[in-house]
């Protein structure tokens, strides 16, 4: 096995294994990861609600850049960093190169 | 299990107990194996007071509804129950993340297959050592280690997320490099090294289980450097052996606060070494409502929070964090559930802890008391 590195060309979906989830009783969005509760915020849910196994990184990039304002490249690199945190924990996959 | 702080809204004081994370299902004590630091009770329930499927599929609706987020089906070996995969996809259908904690060694393939396709995540599968002659010696079941390797291969082809759990102590610590190498030949995500903590059977074994202090620093030497090599292919979460600790463990992230166990048969315990502190009454899932017996039972409320404190934990900086650490372990070694913790270094039994381990490392004899349903049995 080695390192899942993503670029702008990856596909990023959630592993079978991660699945994110409203949970009801507390009214917040959760990833359920193995021992893990995670509580991404409102923008994470969107970045992964949109990686539905067709979009790019540069796509989703694309898709906050329409909606949010910032500096040019912040939201490039800060999708990137994030997914790729996630990529690091073993809770994505890339369907680029599977 | 570990005892990581999970993010969740706390209530106000005075007010009712936070939701519920997670919980532990013990589905059975009955195991193949005789792992001599079992975490089970060393009064272990028989098959004939086991709930039945229909009690279980009750309990995990109500767990649903109460916020319990994660189901581990653990045992003794869960793969003994023939229902395991009804109460799976059961948990599954219900909303709650589902992982099997297994020895692997009952596994086939179809039945990995029959998980996988119930909706089970996560497989954490008991490594006893990384050569078969000695984790075999150490699990007391001959021809387990290579099927533990073959049904990991499978829960992988299915998908599954693969945790291995080493448990480590002073007989296996030498293959602690061989292990992190063989999780990453099984294509494993995460590996536990999790040295023995010293309820029940371990505490029986102590002597034959207790690593030597230049051991520990051995070992946390080459967990940190796996660490630092394995970045993005492998998770190494270490726990350390508390005898040798500074600051105690926050035991499952504080009493009766994020998680429970449901024992073989019913009873709700805030640990799975709960029923080591004698004279405590634990309530049943055949007697009450979950959700009751989260809020109101005796045994739970009783080391709750931090209001039962006794000093030094009382004052203490540290209280809202670590909750006084263990108190199985501070019942255990000091005769008071509600003592500090001996692992913690305020604690005035801590010195005396500290010297027991070394000589027990160096003086221990090796023979281990096998975990069955007649109190043990000696190595021979």
């Amino acid at each position: 096995m080695s390192r899942l590195e993503l670029s702008s060309g990856s596909v990023p979906q959630l592993a079978r294994h991660a699945r994110l989830r409203f949970d009801q009783s507390r009214q917040q969005w959760v990833l359920l990861v193995p021992e893990r509760v995670m509580t991404p915020d409102e923008i994470c849910v969107e970045i992964l609600q949109a990686c539905d196994g067709q979009a790019t990184v540069a796509g989703l990039t694309a898709l906050l850049e329409r909606k949010y304002v910032a500096e040019p490249g912040v939201i490039a690199r800060e999708v990137l960093a994030l997914l790729q945190d996630l990529a690091d924990r073993g809770y994505l996959i890339d369907r680029e190169a599977a | 299990m570990d005892d990581r702080a999970f993010a969740a809204p706390e209530p106000a004081a005075g007010t009712a107990p936070a939701l519920p994370m997670a919980v532990l299902a013990e589905l059975t004590h009955r195991c193949p194996l005789q792992c001599p630091y079992c975490s089970n009770p060393v009064e272990l329930e028989a098959a004939s007071r086991e709930l039945s499927t229909e009690d279980w599929q009750r309990v995990i609706g109500e767990l649903a509804a109460l916020g319990v987020l994660q189901i581990h089906f653990s045992g003794g070996e869960p793969l003994v129950r023939r229902d395991l995969v009804t109460l799976v996809a059961h948990a599954d259908r219900a909303g709650l993340y589902t992982n099997l904690i297994t020895s692997a060694v009952m596994f086939t393939r179809a039945k990995v297959a029959e998980l996988a396709e119930a909706g089970l995540a996560h497989v954490q599968v008991s490594l006893q050592g990384a050569s078969a002659p000695l984790a075999e010696r150490i699990g007391g079941f001959r021809g387990g280690h290579a099927k533990k390797i073959e049904a990991a291969g499978w829960v992988r082809e299915e998908g599954m997320a693969l945790t291995l759990n080493a448990v480590m102590h002073r007989q296996n610590l030498d293959e602690l490099p061989r292990i992190i190498d063989m999780a990453v030949e099984m294509g494993a995500q995460r590996l536990e090294v999790a040295h023995v903590q010293y309820y029940g059977w371990a505490l029986k074994n102590r002597a034959a289980l207790m690593p030597t202090l230049a051991q520990l620093d051995e070992a946390t030497r080459i967990v940190e450097e796996g660490q630092a090599r394995l970045a993005g292919v492998l998770a190494i979460d270490y726990v350390i052996p508390d005898y040798y600790a500074v600051r105690p463990k926050t035991c499952m992230g504080g009493w009766g606060r994020q998680f429970f166990n449901i024992s073989p048969s019913g009873k709700v315990l805030p640990c799975h070494a709960a029923e080591t502190i004698t004279g405590l009454r634990f309530d049943s899932v055949r007697e009450a409502p979950l959700a009751e017996i989260w809020q109101r039972s005796e045994a739970l409320n009783l080391y709750r929070g931090t209001g039962w404190m006794q000093e030094p934990c009382r004052s203490c900086i540290h209280a809202e964090e670590d909750f006084g650490g263990c108190r199985c372990q501070a019942f255990a070694l000091a005769g008071d559930a509600a003592a500090t913790d001996p692992a913690c270094a305020k604690s005035p039994l801590h010195a005396r802890l500290f010297s027991l381990a070394g000589a027990e490392a160096e003086a221990g004899s090796d023979r281990f008391l096998y975990r069955n349903f007649s109190g043990g049995t000696p190595e021979g």
